[in-house]
């Protein structure tokens, strides 16, 4: 019961978090829509027992990637209204809805297949002996973190490099002209510089 | 009781939601939240799957595409700091310049 209620509350408070992330008309609300949106899928990864992802979603995409957008917005004019012609027609909505259905399909295929056994397992611990003997699971992030560390590792390692590359390029791209200071100029140096 | 079919509907209609974004969104910032709901969708879709067949392959999966989309967002963003100051806009439709 109690996953009915939770299920179906992060289900519609997640959707319409995100309609309005692709129907405002404000930088500003669409942005914090998305972070609402973002923690409420975390509460998903809770329900499906996924709690270390649950967790790795709301410190990666709500602290770190909104954070990195909320940054990356004072560099924009986010007070005004963001002027743009958007086609509304039905056509959007319908290629939306089959592209959607497509998806479905390919993640449904495999449910209905027979031939798929899991590899890795979520790994359970034998509590008690004998009739009192009771199969727990072992806390999932004890168990990602045996297969990320063993099957995973190469992926694992090929990620942090490329975070390390991802890093850079934004310190390169967004930190032009960052060899003169800013809080050191008198206004009218920086009026003239044109920063 | 909440199957594994309710949350590949939830995904595919949050999936829905980000087509829908990033086909009629010109500004280029909203085209990147709409982006992230895609992948947000898909790591829905991994981790019900995952949680059906009692594998983890689908959680690392969803951890992989959570690393893809940061390193994504800082490239991005920073690219889109650029044209904004040559250009003070950030439409979809001034993107033209390889127009034949």
């Amino acid at each position: 019961m109690f996953e009915v209620i939770s299920f179906y509350f992060f289900a519609i408070v997640t959707l319409g978090a995100f309609w309005i992330t692709v129907m405002s008309k404000s930088a500003l609300y669409s942005m914090t829509a998305l972070a609402m949106g973002m923690i409420m899928i975390s509460g998903f990864f809770f329900l499906l027992n996924a709690d270390f992802l649950g967790v790795v979603q709301i410190i990666v995409y709500t602290g770190a990637v909104m954070a990195i957008y909320a940054f990356g917005m004072m560099f924009f004019d986010t007070i005004k209204e963001v002027k743009e012609k958007n086609p509304s027609n039905i056509l959007i909505f319908v290629l939306g809805g089959l592209s959607a259905l497509l998806v479905v399909i390919i993640f449904a295929a495999p449910m209905y297949s027979e031939h798929i056994n899991a590899l890795y397992p979520m790994v359970t611990q034998t509590l008690g002996e004998g009739d009192q003997a009771i199969e727990q699971v072992v806390l999932n992030s004890e168990s990602v973190g045996v297969v990320l560390f063993t099957k995973y590792l190469i992926p694992f390692e090929v990620a942090a490099v490329m975070l390390l590359v991802a890093m850079i390029a934004g310190i390169v791209l967004a930190g032009k002209k960052m060899d003169e200071s800013l809080t050191l100029m008198s206004d009218a140096e920086i009026e003239e510089r044109g920063f | 009781m909440i199957t594994v079919s309710h949350y590949l509907v939830v995904a595919a209609l949050m999936f829905a939601i980000g087509l829908i974004g990033v086909m009629r969104r010109k500004n280029l910032l909203m085209l990147f939240f709409a982006t992230e709901i895609l992948l947000n969708a898909v790591n829905v879709a991994l981790a019900a799957l995952s949680n059906h067949f009692g594998d983890l392959t689908g959680q690392m999966f969803a951890f992989f595409i959570i690393a893809i989309a940061a390193s994504e967002v800082a490239v991005g963003l920073g690219l889109l700091i650029v044209w904004y100051k040559r250009t003070g806009r950030l439409d979809l439709d001034e993107l033209t310049t390889m127009k034949g």
